[in-house]
């Protein structure tokens, strides 16, 4: 203590819990499939449950689309394309989608909430990021709607007819945006299949359409697991497929459309290197490895899962990490001042800690902070390996979850070496103050989006997709309009 | 040439003091990306901060105050006046404590003193040509020694940003380390960079690195006198620097934010990132204060409504 | 086949090689096949190339494309330029060639002609695409963020089996332009004007190793492009359909960019180029 004060003790400071009230969400018992503008019971008569996962509680349950309702769902796109979306002039179609913005603001509470109830996320993360940037992918392509020919100078824009999109459980209604928003925007219709474990807030969206007045069939929804979307994909009728989530379904996507002649768009899995040179601006680099790998849990495609630091700094960054490790808030979701919540689903934590286990069987010193996990639910502790060698498991498979594998590095072009030395190429982050340096960095990154000394932004505005095996095309941004055009090839 | 630093500060400073080996030192303070520390605030601003955690922090809050009158009409009535409301914030409630000083010009120090005889507030004096700086180094330490001489408890010196900004950390590295010696074991000293005068979040950085190798016992942000005074970000990075200097030397030091935090809801913010940045160790008036005038009011107030459940009037609480 | 030649004095007639990495090997395997005119009239021998000596190809063109790829855009357009006036110089030769491919001496003239031109179209593209299809993009924050095409590594092109000369340079070009290295399997049936193409490359300042030019069979060589780990894309626009099918079903292995899967059409587009590049999306704070 400082000179000549008495000393005060110190006042260990606990935050109260502060829930934001899940009351704003009412939910149905059991909801149909989103079909030419109904909800209507499935023909499968089958049902599944969703859960909370940071509780386990039984949230409703949702209809399992078969080939059948799936075929429903096809021919109310292709009739509503057909009925005059494909050639409605492009100013209506934005005022549409302008509309549909605008109620996701309007809704945004409740549809925040839902997506932490049904997701685990922090609500924190789906009020702030996912609810802001999912209406503002809906203005973005509401504008580009009635613009389309002056996007490609030279391309007469076409629509390709009827879009089946698969999307993922990491950012369900964000997913949901990337999709939805161009594939309208170009003049398309959809058959939408969110993820078995997030159904609820595509369910809810649809609704919302419906009450924005799209035409029926303009945008259906149909729920179910692999099989659904097996069957989406596999279905004739269906120009374009759009999917995003993991590179071994894909793949395995890709296989199935050899010879169908519909288009395809992939946005897979990652394995993004994060490098820190000894000059970065120490703090905020900090920050960013910590948004970079326990946002959203680790459940984002783009995480910065590798992380190399420059060796004249290794130990010091490593230390600033886990102090700042063990000021991370793990808890309920809907705590508005939790910064980790649940994992989405009980397979999805098997898989992360099947690799951790890996990671230390190979001899990677792994960190955890103390924190106390809830009893029920699925939860992670936040995570740091160091000691880790390329070669190791944890290094080159995707974890998706909150574990951090951490590297060293000695010269750029090691760096670089060592960034590029994977399958992926989704993203990278580089963190260095010198500006030429940046740039030399950003020009050798095999990555479809590099963040320099910053990670994981996104913006409507800006193209995210990756190289190599993390798939091909792009979401966002004027080049987010190409998957859904007629165009060269 | 050698100077007189206290040992366990050094760790970080050359062997040999000189302008340029003290500008080698501040190259190596690492460099501070403005978009990530105003993210960094406006996520840690969207903590939700309710109940007992809300009180604790105000009450907190109300024994980190430096409350302040700095104006050329300050007289010993009205210094009286206001250390009387720094000793009892708020006679109708004695639960609420008093704050940690008060913090006047020089020549209110007697005034000060005398009306805070008995309780625990202490005087904390500006000095060293408040609030320019713009004078001999000798010249300040007189001042320095002679408000210590006079009784007061703390001393808030400004550092020459002139010198600073033009390269002369020499200059400002030795003047910090007189003023320190002149306060002696008798009074802790508190060094403002001013830090709405220094340009960048970088400049910030080196001067607190630089202010605390030189003896600071707390680092502070402004006068009051300059805009921006304190803001959210700007404490962000001094903590950090504080942190820094914490693991290399072990020597903590303290923080001080000072103008422009005149509601509950910001003094709970600074708090926040206080408690996320050092941690519980810093939550305590030993070694975080608020420099304000009018926050003061504001605390009672949401004090009150915390213990009533009743929305409060301006009326019900004293302005001195 | 004439064994002397009308002027009463015997030929010397050209060997017809593979070309890897700046050389003309033959054929590892030692096989060769022999092409004909469209009369059935064997014009010569030419390397049948073999799985290994695509392995080699694409060694070459993974090896040789950080430095094409680094080339400025300038640089590429003058080498590309310098390719077209190489082709007009060894034009009767092209024209020669086509035309025992079945074409009229005039519709050969014609093709040239073309296939010169699209050189030329493509070359002045080389410091202009990425201003086309690059943008910067207005982010809501204080980020500079700019998104702009980069090549896509090792290209396999299977060009058309006609035209042999101007299929195979429309194909070819936007490929080259994008900053992209590649494996061409030539036309099976008319692989001469992909031959004497090759030695236009050679004489004209481009890196060894940027394009390799197999001849032999695409039925035999393409699934093994296709499975090939260490090529990014292919180009299909010349594949007869049920090669075509086997190629899909490789690219899948390592999420191939398939190009041209709807066959071939006389096209020549900015958006080719495009097709053969990836968009790399860069943001970085704007701050003090």
């Amino acid at each position: 203590m400082s000179r000549n004060l008495p000393a005060t003790p110190a006042l260990e400071w606990s935050y109260a819990p502060s829930r934001e009230s899940s009351e704003i969400v009412e939910l149905e018992p059991r909801y149909g499939l989103f079909i030419n503008g109904k909800f209507r019971a499935p023909a499968s008569k089958k049902y599944f449950p969703t859960i909370n996962p940071a509780n386990e509680d039984l949230l409703t349950e949702v209809a399992e689309a078969n080939a059948t309702d799936v075929g429903r769902a096809v021919k109310a796109a292709r009739d509503a394309f057909e009925d005059g979306w494909g050639e409605m002039p492009g100013k209506e179609r934005a005022k549409y989608l302008f509309r549909v913005g605008r109620m996701v603001q309007e809704r945004s509470r409740e549809l925040a909430v839902l997506e932490t109830l049904d997701g685990g996320k922090p609500i924190k993360e789906s009020r702030d990021v996912d609810l802001p940037l999912v209406a503002a992918h809906f203005f973005y392509y509401a504008g580009w709607a009635d613009k389309l020919e002056y996007a490609f100078p030279g391309l007469d824009p076409e629509p390709l007819g009827v879009a089946g999109q698969v999307i993922p459980w990491n950012f369900p209604l964000m997913m949901l945006a990337w999709k939805i928003a161009p594939a309208l925007a170009a003049g398309n219709t959809v058959v939408l299949k969110p993820a078995e474990t997030t159904p609820l807030s595509a369910l809810t969206f649809a609704s919302l359409a419906s009450e924005a007045g799209l035409p029926p069939g303009v945008i259906n929804i149909v729920t179910g697991a692999g099989a659904t979307g097996a069957a989406l994909v596999e279905h004739n009728d269906v120009d374009k497929i759009a999917f995003t989530g993991s590179t071994s379904v894909g793949k395995h996507i890709a296989s199935t459309l050899v010879g169908s002649g519909k288009r395809l768009t992939l946005e897979l899995g990652g394995k993004a290197a994060h490098v820190i040179f000894d000059d970065a601006a120490m703090d905020q680099a900090i920050e960013g490895v910590i948004n970079g790998i326990f946002f959203n849990q680790g459940h984002v495609c783009c995480a910065g899962s590798r992380l190399f630091v420059q060796e004249s700094i290794h130990d010091r960054f490593v230390e600033k990490l886990k102090r700042r490790l063990s000021t991370l808030r793990v808890g309920d979701p809907l705590d508005k001042n939790t910064d980790v919540g649940a994992i989405n689903s009980a397979e999805q934590l098997a898989r992360i800690s099947e690799l951790v286990e890996a990671g230390q069987q190979e001899g990677a010193e792994m960190y955890q902070p103390d924190c106390v996990l809830p009893r029920n639910g699925f939860w992670f502790r936040p995570t740091l390996f160091t000691g880790v060698s390329q070669s190791h498991r944890i290094a080159q498979e995707e974890i998706f979850g909150p574990v951090l594998s951490i590297m060293s590095f000695r010269t750029p072009d090691e760096a670089v070496e060592k960034a590029n030395n994977t399958p992926y190429g989704l993203s990278a982050g580089v963190w260095t103050t010198k500006g030429s340096r940046i740039l030399w960095m950003a020009d050798r990154l095999k990555a479809g989006v590099v963040w320099a000394n910053t990670y994981n932004k996104f913006d409507p505005a800006s193209p995210f997709g990756g190289y190599k095996e993390s798939g091909f095309g792009r979401e966002g941004g004027r080049h987010g309009l190409l998957p859904y055009l007629k165009g060269v090839g | 040439m050698a100077l007189a630093v206290a040992p366990d500060r050094a760790a970080l400073l050359p062997d040999r003091i000189t302008n340029a080996s003290l500008a080698g030192f501040l190259r190596a303070v690492p460099s501070t990306d403005e978009v990530g520390v105003e993210e960094r605030i406006a996520s840690l601003s969207t903590r939700s901060i309710k109940k007992d955690s809300k009180s604790e922090a105000l009450h907190l809050a109300v024994r980190m105050m430096d409350l302040t009158t700095l104006e050329g009409k300050d007289t010993p009535g009205k210094v009286a006046q206001m250390s009387a409301k720094a000793v009892r914030p708020d006679p109708t409630d004695p639960s609420v404590p008093s704050v940690a000083a008060v913090c006047v010009y020089p020549a209110m120090v007697p005034y000060a003193l005398e009306a805070v005889a008995g309780s625990s507030v202490k005087v904390a004096s500006v000095a060293t040509y408040f609030p320019s700086g713009q004078l001999d180094t000798k010249l300040k330490v007189t001042e320095t020694a002679q408000v210590v001489e006079m009784g007061a408890h703390e001393v808030d010196m400004v550092i020459d940003r002139g010198a600073f900004l033009s390269g002369e950390y020499f200059r400002v590295f030795d003047e910090i380390r007189r003023v320190r010696e002149a306060c002696g074991e008798k009074a802790h000293l508190k060094v403002i960079l001013e830090t709405g005068e220094l340009g960048s979040y970088d400049q910030v950085r080196g001067a607190s690195m630089l202010a605390m190798a030189a003896g600071a016992d707390f680092i502070k942000t402004s006068t009051g006198k300059v805009q921006p005074a304190a803001t959210l970000p700007v404490t962000l990075v001094m903590l950090e620097a504080i942190r820094d200097f914490y693991v290399a030397t072990g020597v903590q030091v303290g923080m001080k934010p000072a103008g422009g935090i005149r509601t509950s809801k910001d003094a709970i913010r600074y708090l926040v990132v206080l408690n996320e940045t050092l941690g519980s160790a810093w939550m305590t008036p030993d070694w975080f204060r608020f420099g304000a005038s009018t926050l003061l009011n504001d605390v009672l107030m949401q004090i009150r409504w915390l213990k009533t459940g009743r929305y409060q009037s301006a009326d019900y609480f004293t302005k001195d | 086949m004439a064994y002397q030649s009308r002027a009463g004095r015997l030929d010397v007639r050209k060997t017809y090689k593979l070309y890897i990495n700046g050389e003309f090997p033959r054929s590892e395997s030692g096989r060769s096949y022999a092409a004909r005119d469209s009369e059935g009239e064997v014009l010569a021998r030419v390397a049948r190339a073999s799985r290994k000596d695509l392995r080699e190809a694409v060694r070459a063109a993974r090896t040789a494309g950080e430095k094409w790829a680094a080339k400025s855009g300038y640089n590429r357009g003058q080498i590309l330029y310098r390719i077209a006036e190489m082709m007009e110089d060894r034009g009767a030769v092209f024209a020669e060639q086509l035309g025992d491919g079945g074409l009229t001496p005039a519709r050969a003239r014609a093709e040239v002609a073309a296939a010169v031109d699209r050189m030329v179209w493509y070359a002045g593209w080389a410091d202009k695409f990425a201003q086309i299809y690059g943008n910067l993009n207005p982010v809501a924050g204080p980020f500079f963020n700019i998104s702009a095409p980069e090549p896509t590594g090792v290209v396999g092109v299977i060009a058309p089996e006609s035209p042999a000369l101007l299929g195979l340079v429309s194909r070819l070009a936007p490929v080259m332009v994008a900053g992209n290295t590649a494996v061409v399997i030539s036309s099976e049936t008319q692989p001469l004007p992909a031959i004497t193409f090759s030695e236009v490359l050679e004489s004209s300042d481009v890196p060894a190793g940027v394009i390799n030019i197999l001849t032999g069979f695409p039925s035999e060589l393409a699934p093994w492009l296709a499975d090939h780990m260490d090529v990014n894309a292919v180009d299909m626009a010349g594949a007869a359909p049920e090669v075509g099918l086997r190629v899909r079903q490789g690219a899948v292995h390592n999420v191939k960019r398939l190009v041209g899967t709807d066959g071939y059409t006389d096209l020549q587009s900015p958006y080719l180029i495009a097709a053969f590049t990836e968009t790399k999306t860069v943001w970085h704070p704007k701050g003090l």
